[in-house]
């Protein structure tokens, strides 16, 4: 059932009605039955998978939390005489190790289906390709959304195991938290501990937050079905040849790319939060206005957050705390020189995030480049970070003027633009050859004589440039302002004229055509 | 403390670790420098910080840094 689909806003207008209208208390048990439909419409084998994550998540956490509680009331009232320092710290010791064998095992077994599933294909192709081997590929399922609803079930695994949450003991309630339907296309990543709060809770009608999850909603539509759907018809037609569309051809490619993916991806995050708010129940925000970020690091900290602080905090983190990452810095600090030594953990924790956050987004060799590409320009900036230091105080005047500021968001701009280029064309050699033909090949004139000849015509245009400058101004409201339906709310009829609008413009210019079937969030393949 | 706020400064000299106490919150300090200043510590106090102490409260300033230290140095 696609978001974009009219089944699917039936299915929202009734589950909303619904929800509204039983008892309280059975609010988060219609939002299973709710999940369970939605996702058997994808196919009930599905199911079955997500079944087996959600009995692996609840069985281990509870197995864990139970462990911990009987080591807490041992070392609390220990039998007989009182224990000395070396008996509590053995006693601690073995319900460690028993959580742990639990911990790893739950691991492999959660991240086992999805690496089996997602990555078969990717290692046989690889094998076949490095030893001349002859492996027949699977044709395996995979299942919707299993690489966000994994992270998701790790993420509160692993929470369990480090004590930051507790375990719920009602599998009814772990299935709603891996399922939650919203969260299933493309994220965001939720913790337990974050969604819990609301997911479980019973919620009155609110008719500030509903009014504020419909125009939510109808943004998000708004920008997927007039902006994103609009220019894919470009993208593909500039990525699907790339013999022919070189050099300013791959330039605007890459832009109409930009604008695409971003229109498409916070469009479908706006649909979930929007959804959810009208639920009552909130969920972490995804984006943070990224194109206005001034350098790369930073354009990661409000791009798909949820999964940037999920890599930092269960994957960067860990590797580099890990002892024997320490102890190799430890020795190359002794060996070879003190500053490569200390930078040793970051750069090597960096290069494994990086890698197995491309991997994640696809198994695929142009994914693992592009985390890396992403790797590299992060370490480099932390390099020259003592040189920047030094040009920011010199020269303070000009680096806080807002020319500066702008040169730096472009530059960003481009850097994760050119980046992406990689995903347009899931080809390593092709990207590249691509990205440098636009320094080659000046064929700036007929790239722009043929702008009416890849797909889109001057109304499509007109119609994605008014979207577009529509999203930059909301995100310069935001960033100067605020919230902006907060500001809309103010005004009497307002919120109700920019509503109507909304939904005029989506019915209107949504990019339906001639058996129309609206295309499927890129998010989603990931 | 002393000797705490020495390494903290050499990771970081451009950060008031003496007075700030938002670090993490107010952005002040990125993973990259939590990384290095993990290392650090791990090395000058031979203690092992496990990935469940690395939380925003533990290294919003200088006091809660040194507060984790002497409590992964006891156990």
């Amino acid at each position: 059932m696609l978001f974009t689909s009219y089944g699917f806003i039936a299915f929202l207008i009734v589950l909303f009605a619904l929800y509204y209208l039983i008892p309280r208390r059975f609010q988060w048990l219609l939002l299973l039955i709710a999940d369970a439909l939605f996702y058997y419409c994808a196919g009930w084998q599905g199911l079955v998978f997500m079944a087996a994550t959600v009995t692996v998540a609840w069985a281990s956490t509870n197995l864990m939390s139970s462990s911990l509680a009987k080591q807490k009331s041992f070392l609390s009232s220990p039998p007989g005489k009182e224990l000395s320092r070396e008996e509590r710290k053995a006693v601690k010791k073995q319900g460690e190790k028993y959580r742990k064998r639990i911990f790893i095992l739950a691991l492999v077994l959660d991240l086992g289906i999805l690496a089996a599933l997602k990555y078969t294909n990717f290692v046989i192709h690889n094998v076949n390709s490095l030893f001349g081997a002859n492996i027949a590929g699977v044709d395996w399922l995979l299942p919707l959304g299993i690489s966000f609803y994994t992270f998701q079930t790790v993420s509160y695994i692993i929470d369990v195991y480090w004590e930051k949450t507790e375990a719920e003991k009602n599998i009814l309630r772990v299935a709603l938290f891996t399922s939650f339907f919203p969260l299933l296309i493309q994220g965001p990543i939720s913790r337990f501990g974050d969604l819990s709060r609301t997911l479980f809770a019973e919620h009155e009608p609110d008719f500030k937050q509903i009014s504020f999850g419909l125009q939510r909603i109808i943004w998000g539509y708004f920008k997927k079905l007039v902006i994103a759907d609009r220019l894919l018809a470009a993208v593909t037609t500039l990525c699907g040849d790339p013999t022919l569309y070189t050099g300013a051809y791959v330039f605007f490619g890459a832009m109409f790319y930009a604008a695409e993916l971003y229109a498409d991806f916070t469009g479908g995050i706006d649909i979930t939060i929007g959804i959810a708010q009208v639920l009552g129940i909130r969920v972490q925000e995804n984006f943070i206005r990224p194109f206005f970020s001034r350098n790369i690091a930073e354009y990661w900290r409000r791009w798909h957050i949820s999964m940037g602080t999920w890599f930092k905090d269960y994957i960067f983190y860990p590797l580099s705390v890990a002892p024997w990452l320490l102890k190799l810095s430890k020795a190359a600090r002794k060996k070879i020189s003190d500053s490569f030594g200390r930078k040793l953990s970051v750069y090597v924790s960096t290069i494994i995030t990086w890698f197995l956050t491309g991997l994640w987004h696809g198994a695929a060799w142009n994914f693992v480049v592009w985390g890396l590409l992403n790797a590299v320009f992060i370490l480099a900036a932390e390099e020259f970070k003592p040189l920047s230091h030094r040009f920011r105080t010199k020269h303070e005047r000009l680096v806080s003027s807002f020319g500066y500021r702008v040169f730096e968001t472009l530059r960003t701009f481009l850097l994760v633009s050119s980046f992406r280029i990689l995903d347009c064309y899931r080809d390593v050699a092709v990207s590249f050859k691509a990205f440098f033909s636009v320094f080659t090949d000046f064929n700036w004139g007929s790239a722009f004589g043929d702008l009416l000849n890849i797909g889109l015509s001057a109304g499509d245009y007109i119609i994605a440039g008014i979207g577009v400058v529509m999203m930059f101004t909301v995100s310069c409201i935001q960033e100067k302002h605020g919230e902006v339906r907060e500001l809309i709310w103010q005004k009497k009829l307002l919120p109700y004229v920019l509503f109507t609008l909304l939904v005029l413009a989506v019915l209107v210019f949504g990019a339906y055509g001639v058996g129309y079937d609206s295309a499927q969030f890129i998010y989603n393949q990931f | 403390m002393n000797e705490l706020l020495e390494i903290l400064e050499d990771i970081a000299p451009d950060v008031d670790f003496e007075s700030c106490d938002t670090l993490i919150d107010d952005g002040y300090l990125e993973s990259l420098d939590i990384v290095s200043i993990i290392a650090e510590l791990s090395d000058a106090y031979d203690i092992t910080i496990p990935a469940r102490e690395i939380i925003p409260e533990n290294f919003n300033s200088a006091e809660a840094m040194y507060s984790m230290v002497l409590r992964l140095m006891d156990e």
